[in-house]
């Protein structure tokens, strides 16, 4: 079991060390200098900003220099937004996403785990059916399809609540939550339906039972512990998505989160902050997929002997 | 060959059955037609624009009316419908070669090369892919080729995993071990041996994929990050409807309605092949 640990933490390192090396000479093979796109400057500004950002050393130094700020969380200064570094502008960004992925998570497992143990349990009844049907909705909808057109219904036409921001105006945090929650819901609703049928089949949950156990003890006691594992193993992957998520939510409702950093950073070819955000989502994916592989592991009890 | 042939045959009766593969498979064909025929169906070309009209509900002339440059929507629907289902096509093609060989290669030789080819598998599981695409596109310009070959890149892990669970169960049946003894060649092995006996499983995870990547390439050109205009995918339609839904939803409406309509049927009908050709996971 700890081995297991040890091993899935040990794996995680070459990963973010290839992710980081990977990014960041991509980024170095992208045509034109940093400073192109500006006007004009002269030979000497030209050579003084190279100076500045480090770009006249050679390459392999300012790879190993560039490594050794991002061990301490130094992601240099961008390009885009001169005096300011990049790590300053990730942590302006991050408690925003951060809260929003948050809220979107609360929603989807609520929504999913409620919808699809009931699901499980009423099998095909109507609240088998009809949950599972707006679950389908839910993975076909994309998310930048869906918020528009919730904007347009509440925002617009019923003027019921603000069309964008985070934080001015009561009620502007519920639409993006929702919008970005509701694909997570339908997974999780399918994947908890799933686990819950596959654990009533079973013998220990007879036997729970059969030993005069009330329903709802054997459900949530006996059975939601093993039929939600795939829940557990899913939600690493979800935080990849939520982050990619937000990059559209975060356009769509003008929230200035990480993501739509990203996006801007990626238009302006802000390289130093393209750069950094990417390392910067590859350590967090990377670190949830294995606090959730690490979770379901723990949980599982087949695997806690071994 | 004779028992080979009633499994498919027996698929086929249980997919006519599901009422929503069926009514998936027919949308899909009747999209592909339109999609291909396109320059012929459509009224107006993709780009033809009528500045003087501007954005107009649907009428006569336009069926689902016209932006604001004045283009028929439906005209431009239709011409989108051509780079969603390339990319869906074509990605998901770069994705089932990729992975097919991947766990092919892994679960045959087993021992080492397997554990070392898994584990990079399992690696790649971990990096964030959407990031890479967009610094793909950033870093060397926004080319529909590139594009394609960047999502069906990103694909294929899971058609590795599942292609080698299923090698690895076949690889000590009779049959394979009789080939082994005549002396048959790996790649007679692959081709004559094993990949006609894993064609279902392909087959269902690739009909489940192309939803995924298309959905992949509308996100990206959502962003303004996959396809350019003059050209349009579905994407770009949504993405141009979202920029003026508060005057003109139907530019909205439409797309959104034949994308949506497009993931159903891919989704219903992928679902209903899985239930066809494996009775046994249909419960789920």
């Amino acid at each position: 079991m700890f081995g297991i640990f040890v091993r899935r933490v040990l794996l995680a390192i070459p990963v973010l060390i290839a992710v980081a090396s990977i990014t960041f000479f991509l980024v170095r093979l992208a045509p034109g200098g940093p400073f192109d796109a500006e006007k004009a400057v002269s030979a000497q500004v030209l050579k003084n900003l190279n100076e500045a950002y480090n770009l006249n050393a050679p390459l392999s130094e300012q790879y190993f220099d560039y490594m050794s700020g991002v061990l301490v969380g130094d992601f240099g200064p961008s390009f885009r937004f001169p005096g300011r570094s990049v790590t300053e502008l990730i942590m302006t960004g991050l408690p925003v996403t951060f809260e929003l992925a948050i809220y979107a998570m609360l929603i989807a497992l609520l929504i999913g785990v409620l919808s699809g143990v009931t699901a499980a349990l009423k099998r095909n009844t109507f609240l088998d059916y009809i949950p599972m049907s707006i679950a389908m909705i839910g993975i076909c909808v994309p998310t930048f399809l869906l918020g528009p057109l919730l904007v347009l219904i509440f925002g617009i036409n019923l003027e019921v609540l603000p069309v964008s921001g985070w934080g001015q105006l009561p009620g502007d945090k519920i639409l993006p939550s929702i919008t970005l929650g509701f694909a997570y819901a339908a997974y999780i609703a399918r994947l908890s339906r799933g686990g819950m049928l596959e654990v009533l089949n079973q013998d220990f949950i007879r036997t729970a039972r059969a030993k005069g156990l009330s329903e709802p003890m054997v459900v949530v006691r006996h059975a939601m512990q093993g039929g939600l594992l795939p829940v557990i193993s899913f939600l690493g992957p979800a935080v990849a998505g939520l982050l990619a998520g937000s990059f559209v939510i975060e356009t769509i409702f003008q929230i200035p989160g990480l993501g739509r950093f990203y996006v801007e950073a990626a238009f302006n070819r802000d390289y130093t902050m393209i750069l950094g955000t990417t390392i910067f989502f590859s350590f967090m994916i990377v670190f949830f997929n294995l606090l959730s592989d690490l979770v379901a592991l723990w949980l599982n009890p087949r695997s806690r002997d071994s | 060959m004779s028992n080979n042939s009633s499994l498919w045959s027996d698929a086929l009766r249980r997919l006519l059955k599901n009422r929503a593969a069926v009514g998936g498979a027919i949308i899909l064909f009747v999209l592909i037609l339109f999609a291909i025929l396109a320059p012929w169906i459509a009224p107006y070309p993709y780009a033809y624009q009528n500045l003087s009209l501007g954005a107009s509900p649907p009428s006569a002339e336009h069926l689902l009316g016209t932006d604001v440059l004045g283009r028929d929507l439906f005209s431009r629907i239709l011409y989108g419908a051509r780079i969603s289902l390339l990319v869906g096509f074509v990605a998901t093609t770069v994705a089932l070669v990729i992975g097919v060989s991947w766990g092919l290669v892994a679960g045959y030789y087993g021992g080492k090369v397997d554990s070392i080819m898994m584990r990079i598998v399992d690696v790649l599981y971990g990096i964030p892919f959407i990031i890479f695409i967009i610094l793909l596109m950033v870093v060397f310009g926004r080319n529909l080729w590139l594009l394609f070959i960047a999502i069906g890149a990103v694909e294929w892990l899971t058609m590795a995993r599942i292609v080698r669970g299923q090698v690895l169960s076949l690889k000590n049946q009779e049959f394979v071990l009789a080939a082994q003894a005549m002396g048959v060649s790996s790649l007679t092995m692959f081709k004559r041996h094993l990949l006609p006996n894993i064609l279902g499983p392909i087959a269902v995870y690739a009909t489940l994929t192309i939803p995924q990547v298309m959905l992949l390439e509308s996100f990206l050109s959502f962003l303004g990050l996959g396809i350019q205009p003059p050209m349009s995918s579905w994407g770009t339609l949504i993405k141009d409807g979202v920029e003026s839904m508060e005057e003109y939803s139907w530019l909205l409406i439409y797309p959104g309605i034949t994308f949506t309509i497009t993931l159903f049927a891919l989704n219903f009908f992928g679902d209903g092949l899985r239930d066809a050709l494996d009775p046994k996971t249909s419960d789920n």
